[in-house]
Parts: C-alpha cells; sequence; structure tokens
C-alpha cells in the first residue's frame, strides 16, 4: 500500500447522506454475503444430522452419517483414487514445468516471453472440452482408456503451459550469480538446478503443487470419459453416481461425502494462504 | 534484468530440459487441436464400421449441425449462459473487489474467503449444492424468498437456464473479485482523493477515472471468463442439458453427441466449430491488448 499517502479525515458529524449511504453499503455486504454463504450452508449443517433433508437447517448432531461412507463400497475407494490422480498429476507437471521454466528463464531467444503467452491463451482455447473428441481418440488409440495413465497425461498436458508461466515469474527473480559460481566449481546443469535452484524457489514449486492438485483433485469431465471401471473412478464421478443413479437420492452418505470431498482443497487453500499468502497469478486459480 | 556473463544452461541441457513439457503440450493439447479439423470432416463413429474405416465427408457434419435444430438451440443456450454468466461475475466481482477497497476487516476477509471457497469447492459438490439450494420443496433459496414467490417453484426445471447462470456467477465471481482488487490497488489513491475534493460523485470518479485506468483488466477478465464459461462442462452436473434442452450448452450437446451417441466425427465437427469462436475471441483480445504484460 502506499505509505506516504493518508486520506483526509471526514469532519462532518454524519449529514444524511452520510448515514444513506452507509447504511446501503451494509445492506449490499450482508446481501452479498448471503448470496454467497446460503447454498454452501447445506455442506456445513446436512453431513452432521440425524436425518438431513435438502434445506439448510440446523442439525441434530450426529457422525453417524460419516459411517455410511466407510460402509459404501466406491466412497472411500474413490477418495483415494482422486489421491493418486492428482499427486500423480501433480508429480509430473511440477516436475516437467520446473526443467522447462528454468531452462526458458535462462536462455534468450526472440519471441519467447510471446510464445508462452500464446500458449498460455492457447491452453485455455483448447480446454478438455473443446477436444473432449480427439482426446478420447487419442487415449484410445494409444490403449490407455481406463487407465489413470491416459487421465494423467492429458491432464498434464492441458495445465502445463500455466504452470511453466507462473513457475518463470519465480524462476526469473533467481539471480544467476548463484548458479554462476556454481559452474565455475564444475557443477552440471543438473546439479545446479538441483542443489541452487530448487531450494531458493521452492514457494513457487508449492504454488504450482497446489494449483495443480486443486485443478485435478476437482476435475470431472476427463476421468468421466476416460475411465470406464466403477472402481477407478476418483470422487467427482462418484459423487456425481450419487445423486443422479436411479431411487431415492441417499442424502446421508452425499452429504458426508461432500464434506470429506471438500476438505482437501479448502485445507490447501488455508495452507497457502497461511504459508505464502494467496497470491494472484494473472488469472490463474489457487 | 541484467545480461548474462556466462551461459548457466547450454544448448543440450535446454533442449533436454525443455523436451518432457513441450512433448506433454504438444502430443496432448497441440495435437488434439489439430486432430479436430480432422476428425470433423470424417464420418467417424466409436462402433461399427465407420470406427474402423471412417471415410472422407468434406463439410457433410458441418451442413449437418447447421441444418440441425438441436444444434442452432445449443449455440443459443450457450451465448445467453456466456452473456449472463460474464454480466453476473464482472459486475459482481468488480462491486466485491470496490467495497473491498481501504477495508480490513473481518468482514471483509469472510466474504473473501466465501467467494474464493464457492471458486476451489469441487463441481460435482457445489453443483449438488445448488440442487440442494433450488430444490421446489425444501429448498433454502424458496424458504428464504418472501410471499407467493417461493411458492415450491422448481427453479431448475421452471427456469433452468437462469438457475445455471445464476449458479455460475456464484461459482466464479472469485476470479474477478481478485483480478479487479489487484487492479484497483494500482490506481493512485492521489487521483481519486483529487477527484473527491473537486466535487466529483462516486459514478463520476468510476467512470473517469477507475474504468479508464483498469480497462486492460476488464478486457482480461472479460476474455478469461468468456473462455473458460464456453467450455464450461459443470451445467451437465446440475441439469443434464435439460429440461428439454433448455440448458443444452455446446460441451454438453458435444459430449451427447460424441461420447453417448457415438458420432465422433459430428462431434468433432461442433467441437472445432467451438474453437473457432475461442480462438476469434482471443484474436480479439490480443488484437486490444496488443502487447503481452
Amino acid at each position: 500500500m502506499d505509505g506516504t499517502h493518508s486520506r483526509p479525515v471526514p469532519t462532518a458529524p454524519w449529514p444524511l447522506r452520510r448515514i444513506v449511504s452507509r447504511t446501503g453499503f451494509y445492506v449490499l455486504v450482508t446481501l452479498l454475503g448471503a448470496f454467497f454463504a446460503v447454498p454452501m450452508l447445506w455442506l456445513l449443517f446436512a453431513p452432521f444430522d440425524v436425518q438431513p433433508t435438502l434445506a439448510a437447517e440446523v442439525p441434530h448432531w450426529t457422525l453417524d452419517n460419516f459411517r455410511r461412507v466407510l460402509e459404501n463400497p466406491f466412497a472411500l475407494a474413490s477418495l483415494r483414487n482422486s489421491v493418486f490422480l492428482a499427486v500423480q498429476t501433480m508429480v509430473l507437471i511440477v516436475a516437467a514445468a520446473a526443467l522447462c521454466s528454468y531452462a526458458l528463464s535462462r536462455v534468450r531467444f526472440p519471441g519467447r516471453d510471446m510464445l508462452l503467452y500464446v500458449l498460455l491463451l492457447f491452453s485455455a482455447v483448447v480446454s478438455g472440452t473443446a477436444a473432449m473428441v480427439p482426446l478420447f481418440q487419442l487415449v484410445n488409440k494409444m490403449r490407455l482408456i481406463d487407465t489413470y495413465m491416459g487421465v494423467v497425461l492429458v491432464l498434464s498436458g492441458g495445465l502445463l503451459p500455466a504452470a511453466i508461466f507462473i513457475l518463470k515469474d519465480f524462476m526469473d527473480t533467481l539471480p544467476s550469480s548463484y548458479e554462476e559460481s556454481a559452474i565455475v566449481f564444475g557443477a552440471s546443469p543438473v546439479q545446479v538446478l538441483r542443489d541452487v535452484v530448487v531450494p531458493v524457489v521452492r514457494p513457487g514449486l508449492a504454488v504450482i503443487a497446489v494449483w495443480a492438485l486443486v485443478n485435478v483433485w476437482g476435475d470431472f469431465l476427463m476421468p468421466f470419459i476416460l475411465l470406464r471401471s466403477p472402481d477407478l473412478q476418483p470422487g467427482s464421478v462418484v459423487m456425481f453416481n450419487f445423486y443422479t443413479e436411479g431411487g431415492q437420492a441417499n442424502l446421508k452418505l452425499i452429504s458426508a461425502f461432500s464434506f470429506l470431498y471438500s476438505i482437501p482443497v479448502v485445507a490447501m487453500y488455508l495452507f497457502v494462504n497461511l504459508r505464502y499468502g494467496f497470491r494472484f497469478y494473472g488469472g490463474i486459480k489457487a | 534484468m541484467t545480461e548474462r556473463t556466462i551461459p548457466t544452461v547450454g544448448r543440450r541441457a535446454t533442449a533436454a530440459f525443455v523436451a518432457p513439457a513441450a512433448g506433454l503440450i504438444g502430443v496432448f493439447l497441440i495435437f488434439p487441436a489439430l486432430w479436430t479439423l480432422y476428425l470433423a470432416v470424417t464420418d467417424l463413429r466409436l462402433t461399427g464400421l465407420a470406427a474402423v474405416e471412417p471415410r472422407f465427408v468434406g463439410l457433410q457434419n458441418f451442413i449437418a449441425a447447421v441444418s440441425d435444430p438441436k444444434f442452432v438451440n445449443s449455440v443459443k443456450v450457450t451465448l445467453l449462459f456466456v452473456a449472463g454468466s460474464l454480466v453476473g461475475q464482472v459486475v459482481l466481482g468488480f462491486t466485491l473487489a470496490w467495497i473491498f477497497r481501504g477495508w480490513r476487516g473481518v468482514g471483509r476477509r469472510l466474504l473473501e474467503v466465501l467467494a474464493i471457497f464457492a471458486w476451489i469447492i469441487p463441481g460435482s459438490v457445489v453443483a449438488f449444492l445448488w440442487i440442494a439450494f433450488l430444490d421446489g420443496t425444501s429448498g433454502t433459496f424458496n424458504a428464504l424468498l418472501p410471499g407467493p414467490l417461493g411458492d415450491g417453484t422448481e427453479w431448475l426445471l421452471s427456469y433452468p437456464l437462469l438457475s445455471i447462470v445464476m449458479f455460475n456467477t456464484w461459482r466464479g465471481t472469485a476470479f474477478s473479485m481478485l483480478l479487479f482488487g489487484a487492479a484497483l490497488s494500482a490506481v493512485p489513491p492521489s487521483h481519486l482523493e483529487t477527484a473527491r475534493l473537486s466535487g466529483a460523485g462516486t459514478w463520476q470518479m468510476l467512470r473517469d477515472i477507475v474504468i479508464p485506468s483498469i480497462r486492460g483488466h476488464v478486457v482480461t477478465a472479460t476474455l478469461l471468463i468468456a473462455l473458460w464459461t464456453f467450455n464450461l462442462f459443470t451445467p451437465y452436473l446440475l441439469t443434464r442439458g435439460g429440461p428439454n434442452f433448455q440448458t443444452d450448452v455446446m460441451p454438453v450437446f458435444i459430449f451427447r453427441e460424441a461420447i453417448s451417441s457415438g458420432r465422433l466425427g459430428y462431434g468433432a465437427a461442433i467441437s472445432a466449430i467451438l474453437l473457432a469462436i475461442n480462438l476469434l475471441l482471443a484474436m480479439i483480445y490480443l488484437r486490444m491488448v496488443r502487447r503481452p504484460p
């Protein structure tokens, strides 16, 4: 913030106009708060209610609903599957993006920044949805339908441009004198990267890792079309099946599962926020 | 930045470092985009003879699309969905960023975190939250509406498009809120003070000082929200395109034609149209900003 500037203190003692505008402000804030909070209340109350309905009501407390999750054959397995998918994709993205952004940060060629920028825009244009058919066909031809490998590769390809874009910013701030002295002492590029660069840009790697985890954790479409076996499905697809399969929706199971399935992203957001401060990278989530 | 005296990464190391990312992006991002164009001019199907030996059919898929009332409907629905979400997210995001300016209280923090949670909680969960929220008989939305307004209206059945626009505004506003927040903090406070002291009202100040100086951010937010919304599959989780195709946005249309019905060639043609729209938006954007940040 601009510390040299101070606002003039209003001297008039609450003229009518000011009271009206203050009141308007509080009404607006309350309405906005309600708009964002009320749809979320159900997620907070229903999982702990003895008899959850679709309404958000203060619950008659119980933890019994979580037993439904343990008893359901797909619920816990799907959370484990989500962890597998998210962690594998995250590792691939962080490794590939770290190598690539480091090299791009240290090598100059005409149009480098423009290339990265166009690639970033391209990854927003060619999303999984717009390229659904060729991605399905590609994974099909590679005989990777119904494997995590297929989903991991497709998601990595789509997320990498943004990951490289963010990480290059971190790499650019690293003074090259560190690496130069390492090289003078005979370190190889891989040693420089491992022993000099990675320790310094660790916050950047953490940001990319969390961002990738959050994105993959919630992704629905790719596992939905690329995986076939019910026991391989991640939480997003299993959750969808819980409320669309025929018969009465099991609200005890759905609410408790939603709660468990949401905890990791909320926890990761809080972690990043406390540890590094939630910063904003040119329009990229988390 | 200073010029480097010693090249810290040699040519071969550079190639080796860039290769994995370039390979993944090339195979799973760029190639599929190009392949869409090829598949779009074939009659490829998921099963049967046309799955083994797809024929070249020229523009037949595109001609079929234009004369398919369901496709025309899908384009209309998509445009309305994108326009509605865009207005909702930009206006709400700006409003939040504007009232957050200079406000450092608990209330601000709480509102901000709520908007961010709406944005990061998994799509399948928020979709169900809104199914519950908008339910006719026991949904909280009807319970809160005064008088006959909320009398058992099944919002997802009677006003499906409005419902998913509202849902998507709720879901995505955090992005424009954060972007505009960053933009507003870069507007010199002295400009605003000068304007205030010379008697400008809030609207005048917004119009003459704030909007012009964050114009670039508004353009960026508009483009990215438009691109994301065009490609959004989440409406499927709420309505599955229904009732009676009233929320049949293009991604859902493509999914139904290509994956559910197995008409991969036709689906690819619709994908190509969607890609063309997205590309057009991106080009307009690049012309408007001219230079990358």
